[in-house]
């Protein structure tokens, strides 16, 4: 398939990205960034006293921005596939495991910060709200996968499960799906936020449709799109 | 950080604020304007003009409707807002809402009423008799805050007009003016806005129609230059920016119930046993805490003057 040459030039400026050096060591500081600046701001709140860092209502701000970069960080680690196979940037790999768990540690702040500050620890509170809030029992779904992919996400643990692991880790696209839809759910009355994610793993979801469904046909070879110099 | 908060579910209302909490806070807020002024420049005040060229309200404190609980800061009220008309961010109508021209303003009297009319504020207000109220604001999303609020009871409001005996309801419309309200340009919610109350929840001493706060005219975001304020319902009941008043006869419908109808009654009152479907409504954020530990209560605690309204009534029916 012939792209048009612009489109090539971003692609061949993405790929000079992904084979520089620092890539790891920058896309792992990218991932710790809005933690740093997220646990400033409450620093500067706490301590300081300036509520501008956080706003009026600083619990609503994490649990927005916690919840929000566990997302993110997933959907990327879900697009280091596709990007492998249609234009062949093997060197991505490298990243896919980092982006799992950065994803698992927002999820886990995101968790934390509801049990700790919304249901003060509450055991009974806390079950109540799964059992009966589906918006929670998705969230809940979805951190519970985050849980048991991170825990299987080790070479030792990688090598024992074997031809197992990839489709227990397959699960992160019920992840993907249930803390969409917990996003969904999570709104008042306004969708504009969480449908760019929505249209993210859709498209995402396209992709792996494609390919398994290449593979149903037995066709040959998969052709990539463009050949890689 | 932590507030203390009373247990029980019937603050009495005899008792005042301390007063030097009260100057505390004034003294802070007049020096901070006054900073921010001669500086010329910086600070979240001079970022909203219209807070500084606010005037001062001349108003009485009414000792029997101050709660004791300890008031937020005017930033904290003026820069924290639900007011869907400029933007469904909470800090969207403190950055949008200067847009809104308050003057001249109309308010369109109608339905079952022996004088309606198009009314000015002046008309509708006894600028001579302001109360100060101090009243808890517990908004349906688990937070809540404590607001100097500067109005009359509405009943001298509707008294003025002569509702007809056979009005049942009366019912708010805001301002629809999608020039002046960025949020309308979007279809987020049915526009305008509309709520309502039964009569005797309107002509209730507790309900309020509020011109201002703070000692201040009512800035725009809190609902300028006209609101309501119903202490013991979630805040969404509390229509701001009103330009109809209409009495009628059947109960009105109401936009968050047309929204969501499994979500939010006509009633929406405070209720620690009646959970919204996605959240409980057991507990409360009293702003700015991070632990949402203050245990709300039943009709907000103003149960005592308000529960009778409601005798007999299935609450988790009618929510």
């Amino acid at each position: 398939m012939r792209l048009p040459g612009w489109l090539n030039t971003i692609l061949d400026w993405l790929h000079a990205v992904i084979k520089w050096r620092f890539f790891y060591t920058a896309v792992f500081l990218g991932c710790a960034f809005p933690a740093a600046d997220l646990g400033w701001r409450i620093y500067q709140t706490v301590y300081q006293g300036h509520q501008e860092a956080l706003g009026v209502n600083p619990v609503e701000a994490i649990l927005k921005e916690t919840g929000e970069t566990a997302l993110a960080m997933m959907l990327l680690s879900m697009t280091v596939t596709p990007l492998r196979r249609l234009f062949g940037w093997n060197r991505l790999q490298i990243v896919r495991r980092m982006l799992g768990i950065w994803s698992f540690f927002y999820a886990l702040c995101h968790f934390t910060t509801y049990v700790v500050f919304d249901q003060l620890g509450d055991i009974n509170a806390i079950l109540d709200d799964v059992l009966n809030r589906k918006f929670i029992f998705v969230g809940m779904l979805a951190f519970s996968i985050l849980c048991v992919l991170a825990v299987t996400s080790f070479n030792a643990a990688i090598r024992m499960l074997g031809r197992n692991w990839g489709k227990l880790h397959k699960l992160v696209y019920v992840a993907a799906v249930a803390g969409v839809v917990h996003f969904i759910w999570g709104q008042k009355a306004d969708y504009e936020e969480p449908i760019k994610w929505a249209v993210w793993l859709a498209v995402l979801l396209g992709i792996r449709l494609y390919f398994w469904n290449r593979k149903r046909q037995k066709t040959s070879a998969i052709p990539k799109l463009r050949t890689v110099p | 950080m932590i507030l203390k908060t009373k247990q029980s579910s019937d603050i009495p209302f005899s008792e005042v604020t301390p007063e030097h909490v009260y100057h505390s806070r004034r003294e802070f807020m007049k020096a901070a304007a006054v900073g921010a002024i001669g500086a010329g420049a910086g600070g979240v005040l001079s970022a909203m003009p219209e807070l500084e060229a606010a005037q001062g309200l001349k108003s009485t404190r009414n000792p029997k409707f101050i709660a004791t609980d300890q008031l937020n800061t005017f930033e904290e009220i003026t820069t924290y807002n639900n007011f869907y008309e400029f933007g469904t961010d909470k800090g969207d109508p403190a950055r949008n809402a200067h847009t809104l021209k308050t003057t001249p303003w109309k308010v369109k009297v109608d339905g079952m009423v022996n004088k309606p009319g198009d009314y000015g504020i002046e008309d509708l207000i006894n600028f001579n008799a302001l109360e100060e109220r101090v009243y808890r604001h517990r908004c349906v999303e688990r937070w809540s805050v404590v607001i100097p609020w500067i109005g009359v009871s509405l009943s001298d409001v509707l008294k003025k007009v002569d509702p007809q005996p056979s009005a049942k309801f009366v019912e708010f419309t805001t301002l629809q003016r999608p020039s002046e309200m960025p949020g309308q340009r979007t279809g987020v919610l049915e526009w305008p806005y509309v709520e309502g109350l039964r009569m005797d929840e309107a002509m209730h001493p507790l309900t309020m129609m509020v011109v201002g706060l703070y000692g201040k005219v009512l800035p725009n975001q809190n609902g300028a230059p006209l609101r309501v304020h119903i202490p013991w319902k979630y805040g969404f009941k509390s229509g701001k920016s009103i330009v109809r008043i209409r009495f009628t006869d059947k109960m009105p419908a109401t936009t968050w119930a047309i929204q969501a109808p499994s979500e939010y009654g006509f009633y929406a009152n405070v209720n620690p046993s009646v959970p919204h479907p996605r959240w409980s409504q057991a507990r409360e954020r009293r702003l700015p805490n991070f632990l949402a530990n203050t245990p709300t209560l039943l009709f907000n605690g103003y149960g005592d003057q308000v529960a009778s309204l409601y005798a007999g009534m299935d609450l988790a029916k009618y929510y």
